[in-house]
């Protein structure tokens, strides 16, 4: 994107402009998630900066919110470290226990959606398939149609059957809502498959399980991982579905922290957000790691 | 054309003389295996679409079915709405039913209430003739005492019960299927004759509101696009290594979680918030003319032009990646500048990926809920928030139905239109 030696002036302000607008347009997108780490370590109540805070003065700062997540609705919060107050935490805290129920319902309806998914992929990449597009729409499906919508059936349709405000309930719902990410990823890797491996492994004597397990699974790997990982991450951020079907006893970290912007605002919130920025900042560089490997292994790129 | 009939003649023929060990034609054998291979692929796919369809097909089509079946009604006085069913309004002078029909109404009235159903079937007609609740719980308190003659009981007790129009309404509500959600849903309602008519004024709500859905997403669609175009172009034309780099910026947005990011804009937007701090640091507003950014449409459309920009970007970039830069070079070789070799050669160019990213940005952007819920205020709200207002508030769970299935429409037509222009294989992240 270098300018080249022979522009004119008006080319060149030009192109520092379009520079500057785009270097706004990146602060735009990444300002709001970086400004809430800094916030989540004031002193204060506050949800913005105080003069200490902008003073660099270390009594501004606190790790106060932190703490709170381990402690907030404990029943001796200031019991000596114990194992009492270590199971008082696990069991009452209401943030740990939002967590233990996100990371549950999440692992849950990942696998489900992980292994339900891939397999429909690898049915829907075989030329043979027959009404393949229609059956693509279906079930990308709720990746498009509006969650309000997604829930209030869920929400009829669970109440009739008795799953709503359960366990079961709630990973079923999320699962469905995972599934369009496995598929989608799935089928990316798939499409540049090549279908002779199969053939060859067949030719060789393999079983269809065994070709499964040692040459396909291998190579759409990195695809199947990446899906997961949508799925993982669509039900951890997921909150319409909680708010229609589940039960406080379900109550996940997104659903607490959705009660909490609507009731009272707390600086909690801002350090449960940074711990869930730190976690996608995991989960992104998990995939981008997986994308080049696979792109590496298939030779579309160098190095 | 002779040509093609002669070689599919040939076709036709070789499979009879090509026979395979086992004495079937190679034909058939082929065929069979073909359809052993589908049925193959099929039966990968079957489990998931079987789940699939107990888990968000059927669920949705049960909603559906809600939006025009609504028994509560008959449910709670079935011997008199069986008689109201088959009342001819017409056939009277007054326009009101017969002392029979009321007798039945006044016993139904004291079972229902026994049973506590009375309440569901007084909020089914209120709703579609508003202030008749406590005119039905008010004469089902006293059903019980009621004593013929029961035409003349229940006037006496309240005027009201010789409204015809209300008589109309509880005719109509009698019957377990309606259309009178969807007419809710669009502002109309039945008159006394049972013509639609339009909802009076003050309770036309609907119809605005659904079109300030498609404002708010039309304008949260624009802004996404100029602002990811210019974006997604630097992102295709610098090297991969650096591009890489600032591909996590708009990467990173895409993978945090939504109600992160709301909070944050909660943060920055507020009165006492970052960006008004700073306005009033650099002497453009006063501390006291701190500017409302939130809780109102600027708040939801600021928000979500920032959640779905990624939705953006990503389709434009995949397209423009692909777009060879002697193009634009060779445009510029031949004579033109800059910009009509930006009009007429590079943009035209980028019009797929503008569909994709357009009509993605507006799908998702229609339903949205929870950012509008939580920063939009009043008049930031979208269609979803007032069906999730009908369905935990409000318990008219019909028209909920009945708002939902319109939004759902509008979004499988938008559906159908992408698969048809993009193809929803082509769909990808990252």
């Amino acid at each position: 994107m270098a300018l080249p030696a022979h522009a004119t002036p008006v080319e060149k302000v030009w192109h520092y402009a379009y520079l500057v607008i785009c270097a706004l347009i990146f602060v735009f997108l990444i300002v709001p998630i970086i400004i809430i780490v800094p916030l989540s370590f004031n002193a204060e109540p506050y949800f913005t900066f105080t003069e200490g805070m902008l003073g660099f003065e270390s009594d501004a700062y606190s790790t106060r919110w932190y703490q709170d997540i381990f402690k907030n609705g404990m029943l001796n919060p200031e019991a000596p470290l114990s194992w009492a107050w270590f199971s008082d935490a696990w069991n009452n805290a209401q943030w740990i226990r939002a967590t233990r129920n996100s990371f549950f319902i999440a692992t849950i309806s990942t696998i489900v959606a992980t292994t339900l998914g891939t397999l429909a992929a690898l049915g829907l990449s075989r030329p043979e398939m027959p009404a393949r597009s229609l059956i693509t729409g279906l079930l990308i499906s709720p990746m498009i149609v509006p969650l309000v919508i997604t829930a209030t059936g869920m929400f009829f349709f669970y109440s009739d059957i008795g799953l709503a405000k359960t366990y079961t309930g709630v990973i079923l719902a999320h699962a469905t809502l995972g599934i369009p990410f496995v598929i989608i990823t799935v089928t990316a890797t798939l499409s540049s498959f090549d279908t002779s491996l199969i053939r060859a492994s067949a030719s060789c004597g393999a079983t269809p399980t065994t070709t499964f397990f040692k040459i396909i699974m291998p190579l759409i790997l990195p695809g199947m991982i990446s899906g997961a990982l949508f799925a993982f991450i669509t039900s951890l951020d997921e909150v319409v579905v909680m708010l229609f079907v589940a039960d406080v006893e379900q109550r996940t970290i997104p659903r607490q922290m959705f009660s909490g912007l609507r009731e009272q605002i707390s600086p909690t919130i801002l350090a449960v957000a940074t711990v869930l920025v730190i976690i996608s900042i995991g989960l992104l560089t998990t995939v981008e790691l997986l994308r080049r490997r696979s792109e590496r292994l298939r030779g579309l790129s160098p190095g | 054309m002779a040509d093609s009939a002669l070689s599919s003649q040939r076709l036709h023929d070789v499979p009879d003389q090509l026979t395979t060990a086992d004495g079937i034609p190679l034909k058939r054998k082929l065929a069979i295996s073909m359809r052993r291979a589908r049925w193959r692929a099929f039966l990968m796919t079957a489990p998931l679409v079987i789940f699939m369809l107990i888990s968000f097909v059927l669920p949705i089509g049960q909603m559906l079915t809600r939006s025009v079946y609504n028994d509560s009604f008959s449910k709670a006085l079935p011997n008199f709405s069986l008689a109201l069913r088959d009342w001819d309004q017409s056939a009277s002078s007054d326009g009101l039913p017969d002392e029979a029909l009321f007798k039945l109404l006044a016993e139904d009235m004291a079972v229902a209430r026994k049973d506590r159903t009375i309440g569901r079937a007084a909020t089914r007609i209120n709703y579609d003739h508003s202030g008749t609740r406590s005119l039905f719980m008010g004469a089902a308190r006293k059903a019980k005492n009621f004593e013929a003659p029961y035409k003349e009981t229940f006037l006496d007790l309240k005027p009201k019960w010789s409204n015809v129009e209300m008589w109309a309404a509880m005719k109509r509500v009698a019957s377990d299927t309606t259309t009178g959600f969807y007419l809710a849903a669009v502002d109309r309602t039945y008159d006394v004759n049972n013509d639609v008519v339009e909802q009076a004024e003050v309770r036309q709500i609907y119809v605005k509101l659904f079109w300030r859905t498609l404002y708010l997403a039309g304008v949260i669609t624009v802004l996404c696009f100029l602002l990811a175009y210019p974006v997604a172009y630097l992102l295709s034309v610098l090297p991969l290594a650096k591009s890489n780099l600032l591909m996590i910026l708009v990467l990173l947005p895409f993978w945090t979680s939504l109600l992160v990011r709301t909070t944050a804009w909660i943060a920055l937007l507020q009165t006492e918030g970052i960006v008004n701090d700073v306005l009033v640091w650099l002497g453009i507003i006063s501390d006291d003319g701190r500017v409302q950014m939130i809780y109102n449409q600027m708040g939801t459309i600021i928000a979500m032009t920032h959640i779905l920009l990624p939705f953006m970007v990503l389709p434009l970039y995949s397209v423009m990646k692909t777009i060879p830069p002697s193009y634009m070079r060779a445009a510029r070789s031949l004579g033109a500048n800059q910009f009509t070799a930006f009009v007429k050669v590079y943009f035209p160019q980028t019009i797929p990926g503008i569909a994709a990213g357009t009509l993605l940005v507006f799908i998702l952007a229609i339903g949205y809920y929870i950012t509008p819920a939580l920063v939009g205020g009043q008049d930031g709200q979208l269609i979803s928030n007032i069906i999730a207002f009908h369905m935990q508030k409000s318990l008219n769970w019909s028209l909920a139905a009945a708002l939902g299935s319109i939004l759902l429409a509008g979004v499988l037509i938008l559906y159908w239109l992408y698969n048809k222009l993009i193809g929803i294989d082509n769909l990808k992240f990252g």
